[in-house]
């Protein structure tokens, strides 16, 4: 108790901490953020909650580690990861996804957990259950009598983050493609009947969903730590930005990403670096009882 | 109830009588077979009959384990000093200490578990569907973390409880029969229960929630109730664990989602959801499995029992009892009108 007090204390007394954890928080939310975008598209299009979305990010970490290993440049991790992420998106779309997609969302739920158990082990079969990160070799930059520190390795994945973001963002709003998620996500049936493959854009929208995912497992392994079972909180932590921004809502699931990520960041300085899975789930609990407050006032006016 | 129904009857509870004395070397698994039997049938109370499906029923698990525990050192001694010196040794508990210990710690494990069902229930039952899944999976995983934090009842060190006083082997079969008089037990409760105008209501609700509102169920009373009676029947199953074990520990033992929390839901599902037998039937055949794999493909057995996930949930989702009520009606006491039948065909 007296150790979070003094915590606590650390933040009155130089407020320049506080910089310094938001700065952290916004880098590691960027790339919440990624995932949770996955998330959000997959759920709007489909109507598919994939717990399985962390265990992506964690395998595309994988990918872009493994390049590291054999002699690859390790930027060349977060295109890769992409590619191979979409493929592996894509078979599991067609021998698990696509057969749940019109059954109710408890089993669609319950089918990617068994498969994010199983990713999860393969993973740890694969490459051992160390934690592994990618060391980019680049130097920090120190502010304000090195109080605050941004290692450039850092800064560089936001910015891959970002880049992926808007490229993501432009296909959805200019190509063809884009369009018909798009209009799947509005009316299924109308898109069908309108002549779009509703199959072909749920195949690729889960594809997609597993390639964000794994550029984004890419930066992570540089920018901090991997391990097999790490994904679990990763699906919490998205779930936690969809739950909180509300489908389809870009610029929320951004705020939210980011947000997630500075408090989480707060929490692991007032409590240890021990409560950091706790408080991703307390969050995912808070969001919830919030949400379930707000419907409650919706409730009574039907009385 | 049919002469065939009381032979099958006489024939289980025979079984489940002499299994542990002719097979001596499996004490430890029938044990266990008993304990996935009580999470399963548990898990379908609220799963398959009420149509919530909770992933965090092994929040009650976890917590009956560690409140047994507490509970039954507090008599004795002051707990933090029992867990702070943890293997240096003052574990000395006379056989009434742990008897009464025991019986006691089990039954404020099943209370405890309760009342927490109906404090998390209240706050949680306004969610639907997946959400209610996710935040039940939420309130499990942080109560893990936050007990492996926690140092007054041993942190992520975890507990240590006193060992059974007397023979081994003797210590393996009085656990093996505490655990089947609690499945016997929760079987026969709820093959009542679901008899009851309560088991009607909980349908009402799994069917459609509005409507059964609507003829004036009390809804939020119902689920509480059921989610509570279910939590009693697991804190018990914890804290019987928690003796049997006699060393646990709070993320891969007591508050193990991915491991029993995960299971109970697949037994169910293999066995077939909302019905009597079939969380028995799936717990049965889904710990044959699972124990097939620990045995001969370890290393792939999480692989294994993911790929088994997926295939039932998928391929496989109504269940053992599903396909027979299927296939099989006349088993059920479904008759078909043969010549009807024909005549449209």
């Amino acid at each position: 108790m007296d150790q979070i007090l003094g915590n606590i204390g650390l933040l009155f007394e130089f407020p320049i901490v506080n910089f310094k954890i938001v700065i952290d928080g916004i880098m590691i939310g960027a790339l919440f953020a990624l995932a949770a975008y996955g998330l959000a598209l997959v759920w709007g299009v489909m109507n598919v909650k994939n717990l399985a979305q962390g265990d992506f990010v964690i395998a595309g970490g994988y990918v872009s580690w493994w390049l590291v290993q054999h002699g690859f440049p390790a930027l060349l991790g977060v295109p890769a990861a992409f590619i191979v992420m979409w493929g592996i998106g894509w078979v599991v779309y067609k021998l698990v996804i696509s057969r749940v997609i019109e059954r109710d969302l408890f089993t669609s739920l319950l089918a990617t957990f068994g498969l994010a158990i199983m990713m999860a082990q393969i993973l740890n079969l694969l490459f051992g259950s160390d934690t592994q990160s990618v060391d980019l070799g680049y130097e920090t930059l120190y502010f304000a009598d090195g109080l605050i520190d941004i290692p450039i390795a850092k800064l560089i994945g936001v910015i891959m983050a970002a880049i992926l973001a808007a490229g993501v963002i432009i296909f959805m709003k200019s190509s063809r493609m884009g369009q018909a998620i798009r209009a799947t996500a509005q009316d299924a049936r109308a898109a069908r009947v309108l002549g779009i493959d509703t199959e072909k854009v749920y195949a690729f929208t889960f594809s997609l969903n597993a390639a964000i995912c794994g550029a984004a497992g890419a930066i992570i392994v540089m920018v901090w730590v991997i391990q097999p079972f790490y994904g679990i909180t990763h699906s919490i932590r998205a779930f936690v930005i969809v739950t909180a921004a509300g489908l389809g809502n870009l610029p929320g699931v951004i705020a939210a990403g980011l947000g997630i990520g500075a408090l989480e960041q707060y929490g692991a300085h007032i409590f240890g670096i021990g409560y950091q899975q706790a408080i991703a789930v307390m969050l995912l609990l808070l969001v919830l009882l919030i949400r379930l407050i707000q419907q409650l006032r919706v409730r009574q006016v039907l009385k | 109830m049919g002469n065939n129904k009381i032979i099958l009857y006489a024939a289980i509870l025979a079984i489940t009588v002499i299994a542990p004395f002719v097979f001596p070397a499996f004490g430890t698994q029938l044990a266990t077979l008993w304990l996935m039997i009580i999470v399963a049938l548990t898990w379908d109370m609220t799963g398959g009959q009420m149509g919530y499906n909770s992933l965090g029923n092994i929040f009650f698990y976890g917590t009956g384990m560690y409140v047994a525990a507490a509970v039954t050192i507090g008599m004795v001694y002051d707990v933090g000093e029992y867990t702070s010196a943890h293997g240096g040794g003052i574990t000395s508990f006379t056989d009434q200490q742990y008897f009464t210990g025991m019986f006691v710690g089990i039954l404020a494990a099943g209370v405890f578990c309760s009342v927490c069902a109906v404090v998390i229930g209240y706050l949680t039952f306004g969610l639907r569907g997946p959400y209610f899944a996710i935040g039940t999976l939420g309130v499990a995983i942080a109560a893990g973390e936050l007990v492996s934090n926690w140092d007054w009842i041993g942190g992520g060190q975890g507990i240590a409880l006193p060992v059974y006083p007397g023979d081994l082997d003797e210590g393996k079969v009085f656990f093996y029969f505490l655990f089947a008089l609690t499945g016997v037990a929760v079987f026969l409760f709820c093959r009542w229960l679901y008899q009851t105008r309560f088991g009607a209501a909980i349908n009402a609700i799994r069917d459609d929630e509005e409507k059964a509102d609507a003829m004036g169920i009390h809804t939020l009373r119902y689920k509480l109730v059921t989610w509570s009676m279910a939590a009693f029947f697991v804190g018990i199953a914890g804290g019987i664990s928690a003796f049997q074990l006699i060393h646990f520990e709070p993320l891969e033992t007591a508050y193990q989602t991915i491991n029993l929390g995960i299971f109970m839901v697949v037994c169910v599902l293999l066995g077939g959801k909302g019905t009597l037998w079939g969380p028995v039937i799936g717990a049965s055949l889904f710990h044959v499995f699972k124990e097939v794999t620990w045995n001969y493909f370890l290393g792939w057995q999480w692989v294994a029992l993911g790929a088994l996930i997926v295939v039932t949930v998928v391929y496989f989702k109504d269940g053992v009892m599903g396909y027979l009520l299927h296939t099989k009606p006349e088993w059920f006491g479904v008759k078909i009108d043969q010549k009807a039948s024909e005549e449209t065909s």
